[in-house]
């Protein structure tokens, strides 16, 4: 059974298609990356995978088990939150806004389920702390922690290790492989297509050439040994 | 002069002014944290010369209750402005420059026009940088503003945990199924009310003095959200009190003054910020 099927799915903004004709699907358990160059549509794919944008053609179907507020997001960072002053507690349990509905306040379920999140993600000590003065590695742990408090099935993170050292991002990395172990669903765009293809068990590669496979397939595939040589070169 | 005070206090009007002002500077704290974290700091200003346009309007068709008219227009803009922002064909800083200085204008033609008072110069004045009007409220008004302040905190209060998440993180709001639109038309909505109330306290160019700063000097010092809000509405409170108590001494005008002492408390939150984080690291 498919927790996400996207079939014939073109996408663009306004009536400027970015990419079409994309199929893919999605099981319970997957670790899918989807890559690709700059601005051929990753993103957009991703929002509209959060129901943020609608396709311009095509559709996306989720099995019955998958509502839309059990999805997490880990976004891109945002302007806004360079300077934002608010706690590492606050941003977290906001996690939880989802569940609430139009009850105004957090219940104990809740806060419980926020302390359990910091704690998965080794952040507890730092839960007072100001978001603004942590280092991008804590950042992305907290925003992941806010993601988990959405859900326990899947989480779509938008390239969580932009701009992180490369310690720093094999430990997001290890980290977030061990959330699959646990049987979160992961869907994550990402630029590194060594890390994509050593953690993840699918690659949906979008551009001028489209593939989804395994990610054993990627790499045994035309588009993939181009792309993976071609990185190799730059780094 | 302490006589000097208790002898005013013994009129109402000043009572109902000091009141009034403090309500109000509170309200508009307690958004302004929102607005300058969302970078929209500058639709108190916008909002304020359209609520401006609206008055010379009203005062040219010589309606009895501006509010009826005043009101609604600033609400549609409020909401067209903050609509605007999330769409890329007029950035939203742009759009409110647009909106705000057409409005001042267009107001402040029609005042000359269709001008029914003898003393064009004090009216266009007095509604710029407010004026003594504030004392001169009719109970009617000063209930209505304790009304709608009173909503606005409410409403605050209510869905405060809902307005952090939007203002944080819209997309990931949205994402995780809360109806940003909803709340960002809601704070639009909030933001315009206030703004048409504190008018007659500062005028509708110091507005954005109301909004800004008591939000600005908190984060100065402050690190969380909530510690943010508090403070600042402790700041809003603490300036709009002495600064119109200054202002009834003295001599000077309210608007002026409240927004003086607000600058001065900023300048004092910067210099401990700056101290503390020194220490900090």
């Amino acid at each position: 059974m498919y927790l996400i099927t996207a079939s014939n799915l073109t996408l663009g903004y306004d009536s400027r298609i970015i990419v079409e004709n994309l199929n893919f699907s999605v099981s319970a358990g997957d670790y899918l990356c989807i890559v690709g160059e700059n601005g051929s549509g990753k993103t957009t794919l991703m929002k509209t995978l959060l129901n943020l944008q609608e396709p311009i053609s095509g559709r996306i179907q989720t099995s019955e088990g998958l509502r839309k507020k059990e999805i997490g997001y880990l976004p891109q960072h945002t302007e806004i939150q360079k300077d934002f002053p608010a706690s590492v507690k606050e941003i977290v349990l906001s996690g939880c806004q989802g569940r609430c509905g139009f009850r105004p306040f957090y219940n104990n379920e809740e806060k419980n389920i926020a302390a359990a999140s910091m704690e998965r993600m080794g952040i507890t000590d730092l839960s007072e702390r100001s978001y603004r003065e942590l280092s991008g590695g804590q950042q992305q742990r907290v925003l992941l922690a806010r993601a988990l408090c959405a859900t326990r099935k899947i989480l779509l993170l938008d390239e969580p290790v932009a701009g992180l050292d490369v310690k720093v991002a094999s430990e997001l990395y290890n980290l977030i492989s061990e959330l699959n172990n646990e049987g979160i669903t992961i869907i994550m765009i990402s630029h590194d297509i060594a890390a994509a293809v050593k953690y993840a068990s699918h690659i949906l590669h979008i551009g001028r050439t489209l593939f989804f496979g395994s990610a054993k397939e990627y790499i045994s595939s035309e588009i993939g040994r181009f792309f993976l040589s071609r990185q190799k070169g730059v780094s | 002069m302490f006589d000097k005070l208790i002898y005013y206090f013994e009129y109402p009007f000043v009572r109902y002014a000091l009141i009034t002002g403090v309500l109000i500077a509170l309200c508009s704290s307690l958004l302004g944290v929102t607005l300058v974290l969302k970078r929209f700091s500058f639709i108190g200003d916008g909002l304020s010369h359209v609520a401006f346009g609206a008055i010379a309007v009203a005062s040219a068709l010589n309606l009895s209750n501006q509010m009826l008219l005043v009101l609604p227009v600033t609400v549609i803009c409020a909401v067209l402005i903050l609509k605007t922002g999330q769409n890329a064909k007029i950035k939203g800083d742009a759009a409110i420059a647009m909106i705000s200085v057409g409005a001042l204008a267009f107001g402040y033609l029609l005042m000359n026009v269709f001008s029914t008072s003898s003393n064009l110069t004090g009216d266009v004045c007095s509604t710029l940088f407010g004026s003594t009007s504030m004392l001169t409220l009719t109970k009617t008004e000063v209930i209505l503003s304790i009304a709608l302040s009173a909503a606005v905190i409410i409403i605050f209060l209510f869905f405060y945990n809902k307005i952090f998440a939007v203002t944080f993180d819209e997309e990931f709001a949205k994402a995780s199924g809360t109806n940003a639109g909803n709340y960002n038309l809601l704070i639009a909505v909030v933001t315009a009310v206030i703004i048409v109330v504190a008018m007659k306290l500062v005028g509708s160019l110091l507005i954005s003095a109301l909004v800004v700063f008591p939000a600005l000097s908190s984060m100065r010092i402050f690190r969380s959200f909530k510690s943010v809000t508090i403070f600042s509405a402790v700041i809003a409170v603490f300036c709009a009190f002495i600064g119109m108590m200054i202002s009834i001494l003295a001599g000077t005008p309210v608007g002026a003054t409240i927004v003086a002492v607000n600058v001065a408390v900023f300048g004092i939150c910067w210099v401990t910020g700056a101290i503390t984080s020194d220490v900090g690291n």
